[in-house]
């Protein structure tokens, strides 16, 4: 047998780069041709049509709910004047006014109670108009009328005056926007940006996890562990998986460009961030990185705990809950700045990454982020670290190991080899 | 590590050590795994680790390995008092086997070299090369998931070898080997050593480490009661004398041992078996012939590695009760 031969040729230790760069350059190829990378990247596609439908159905109801009225029980003059003010008004005012429906011409002098009014009608009548334009009552359940009555008296106060005033006409100026319009467009991209990052991070953190339980199922972890540093092992892994996540986000990134230049002028103009849109795609990446590899840490160091699929569900799910509750608090703080809330979101490591995010899309200041990028960098570290002490303390048990041995029978199971047939050997 | 132990200070070893160890312990939970381990591999030894299922033989080559750190103790593995420093001189194949199922075996020997410091186009060459030399070359190219569990149990023990390592540590290597397997694996041990690899292997099948060991490790309830060359083992147990008298009785009994037992008959005669006596057998033989005994035949049988191990993990064991419970045991 000519196996070994000279021995510790051409090899040398590896560093733990040296070493994580090998298990990542193996999980980067294995995962990115596997079906579960597919589905990766489909995954995107399923929140989309499931918004899609669920808009198109919402539209379909809202079409076919009709829209709730005001049903008119006044004298026949009275209701007449009711009607014209209604229409006259909203011809100018838009949609703002609800529509009326006259539901019964009083005679002179004729007492009807407008309660009754709702018996048997249609179902879109959602409060009487009754009295006379000079005391218009108005019956209905509260929440209703209440969102009405300035309307409705405005209507009133116009069947009384008669025909419409002349409105002079506005001469209109437009600029590109205005203070306000930024803040609010800025607020609205720093919650899209947050949403898309905590949707990046708790689909790719699951994977990371899924990829380590399964290596753990494919016992291939403790030649990796005999190997190299379990440092190393979770630094390949969590890298091998941004880098997967980034190939992901360059073929949607791709997809979503090309439909924008498409789509052309159908598409609505998206409010500029205040780094500008360079930056804020450069730090977009940068935050959904460290988001990322702190989430994925966490989770690493469960499934380092973990034995079974179902542990590592059972011991996740307090993690998922905590992360999304982080991304609230985020998210409230985005619009609470200079506060408390805020500045502990930016501090905080878990929650940093979207909150600096958002800042970015609000404040052009640029050395927070350097700051923040730096911070969270080191908690990877510290991390990885804990998850991979963990691991070395926690799972590399063999046999019953940790097992209280109570009985005295299983002590002498496990100190006395199988003595059967000993006397019969030694004679 | 925690290396509240050091290593005695004595004389230069003829060969070097590749391994040592000193009161290496490892408790998991409160529960002590490993209790004071000790161990001397000389560099280019064939090695085996004796003990029944669970008695920490797993956990004292993790320990080694730097897989988990001993609570306490010592450990020197090729010089190196962190494993991780000369990882590229060791090849590890664990109890629980395993490999990238969608991998091919090529690329899986590779992978394990690489994880040792072998450049990957390296590795796969020698892969190749180890795969024809073993008569594995048609599956080269096949999945580990193709391969049935003893082929894929052979992929892995040449990932422990493709970056020729100085040391060869092998957990439980035989289970899962059917027997034609189980010889080659013995050869290519053998073959390991006579190149100056250290080779160190667990096993709680005797007769393997009986084969190819000149020394062994006896571990039992976390504690090694033996550790030295085989031949010393097996003279922990004396010799069995069989002998067999034309006259089934007369005054030459006295002269047999009181132990002695009687088994069988041949026409008035008998077969006797006993220990050998500490005066050796002369004097016996002496006084069968002077009582007319009539000796039809006798023999003197070395005890085995087998029984050496039954013997001194036995005793062990009821040492390692009598201090866990000695109330008990009195009983």
């Amino acid at each position: 047998m000519n196996t070994a031969g000279q021995t510790g040729a051409q090899t040398g230790r590896l560093s733990v780069l040296a070493a994580a760069w090998v298990v990542a350059r193996r999980d980067f190829v294995a995962i990115l041709f596997s079906r579960s990378f597919f589905f990766f990247l489909l995954g995107p596609l399923f929140p989309v049509i499931v918004a899609v439908l669920a808009g198109s159905v919402g539209s379909h109801v809202d079409q076919m709910a009709a829209q709730p009225a005001v049903g008119i029980v006044m004298t026949s003059a009275d209701a007449d004047a009711v009607v014209q003010a209604r229409d006259s008004l909203s011809e100018r005012l838009g949609t703002g006014l609800p529509g009326v429906v006259v539901l019964k011409r009083l005679e002179p002098g004729e007492v009807y109670d407008p309660a009754q009014a709702f018996a048997g009608r249609q179902a879109n009548i959602a409060a009487i108009l009754s009295g006379t334009p000079q005391a218009p009552v108005l019956t209905g359940p509260k929440g209703q009328i209440e969102g009405w009555s300035g309307g409705i008296a405005m209507i009133a106060a116009q069947a009384v005056a008669g025909p419409l005033a002349p409105w002079p006409d506005v001469a209109l100026r437009t600029t590109a926007t205005s203070n306000a319009n930024d803040r609010a467009g800025r607020l609205r991209t720093a919650q899209t940006a947050q949403m898309l990052l905590f949707l990046l991070t708790m689909m790719l953190a699951g994977m990371v996890l899924s990829n380590l339980v399964e290596e753990k199922g494919n016992k291939i972890i403790e030649v990796l562990a005999a190997a190299i540093p379990m440092e190393a092992v979770f630094l390949g892994k969590l890298f091998a998986m941004l880098a997967v996540s980034l190939v992901g986000i360059a073929v949607w990134g791709g997809i979503g460009i090309t439909l924008y230049l498409a789509a052309g002028s159908a598409v609505p103009h998206l409010p500029v961030p205040a780094v500008g849109w360079p930056l804020l795609i450069a730090l977009g990446v940068i935050y959904f990185a460290m988001a990322y590899l702190l989430l994925g840490s966490v989770f690493l160091s469960i499934g380092s705990m973990a034995t079974t699929v179902r542990e590592v569900q059972t011991l996740s799910m307090p993690v998922t809950m905590l992360q999304l509750m982080i991304f609230f608090l985020a998210s409230y703080a985005m619009t609470q700045p200079g506060t408390g809330i805020e500045l502990f979101s930016v501090f905080f490591p878990f929650s940093s990454p979207f909150a600096m995010l958002a800042r970015a899309a609000q404040d052009p200041a640029l050395w927070p982020h350097a700051a923040a990028v730096l911070g969270q960098g080191v908690c990877v570290l510290l991390l990885v670290r804990v998850g991979a002490g963990i691991f070395r303390k926690r799972v590399m048990k063999s046999g019953q190991a940790g097992a209280k041995r109570k009985s005295h029978r299983a002590r002498v199971q496990r100190h006395a080899p199988d003595v059967s047939g000993v006397a019969a050997q030694n004679v | 590590m925690t290396g509240n132990a050091a290593m005695p200070e004595g004389p230069v070893p003829a060969r070097p050590f590749a391994i040592e160890a000193r009161g290496l312990v490892k408790r998991f939970d409160g529960f002590t795994a490993v209790d004071g381990v000790d161990l001397s591999v000389p560099e280019g030894a064939v090695y085996g680790i004796l003990g029944p299922n669970g008695a920490g033989k797993t956990t004292t080559l993790r320990m080694l390995l730097g897989i988990i750190d001993p609570d306490e103790g010592y450990r020197r593995i090729l010089g190196a008092e962190r494993p991780h420093d000369v990882a590229h001189a060791i090849g590890y194949l664990p109890e629980e086997r395993g490999l990238y199922p969608a991998m091919k075996a090529t690329e899986a020997i590779a992978f394990v070299g690489a994880l040792r410091g072998l450049p990957l186009k390296e590795g796969r060459r020698r892969a190749h090369e180890l795969l024809e030399q073993h008569g594995l070359g048609y599956a080269a190219n096949r999945q580990i998931r193709q391969l049935s569990k003893g082929m894929a149990q052979q992929v892995q023990i040449l990932g422990t070898l493709v970056h020729k390592p100085r040391l060869v540590v092998f957990d439980e290597p035989f289970s899962g080997l059917d027997a034609l397997n189980q010889g080659k694996l013995e050869r290519m041990m053998r073959g390991l050593a006579e190149q100056g690899t250290t080779v160190i292997f667990s096993t709680h099948v005797i007769s393997h480490a009986e084969r190819l060991c000149d020394d062994v490790a006896i571990i039992a309830g976390g504690k090694v009661p033996f550790a030295g060359p085989v031949d010393v083992a097996r003279d922990r147990i004396p010799a069995q004398v069989r002998l067999e008298t034309h006259s089934g009785d007369g005054p030459w009994r006295a002269a047999l041992p009181a132990d002695a037992r009687r088994d069988g008959k041949t026409d008035g005669g008998a077969f006797w078996y006993f220990p050998l006596p500490e005066t050796g057998i002369e004097p016996l033989l002496r006084a069968l012939i002077e009582g007319e005994a009539g000796i039809l035949s006798l023999s003197i049988e070395r005890a085995g590695l087998h029984d050496a191990f039954v013997a001194i993990a036995g005793e062990a064991a009821a040492r390692a009760l009598e201090e866990e419970n000695p109330e008990e045991m009195g009983r």
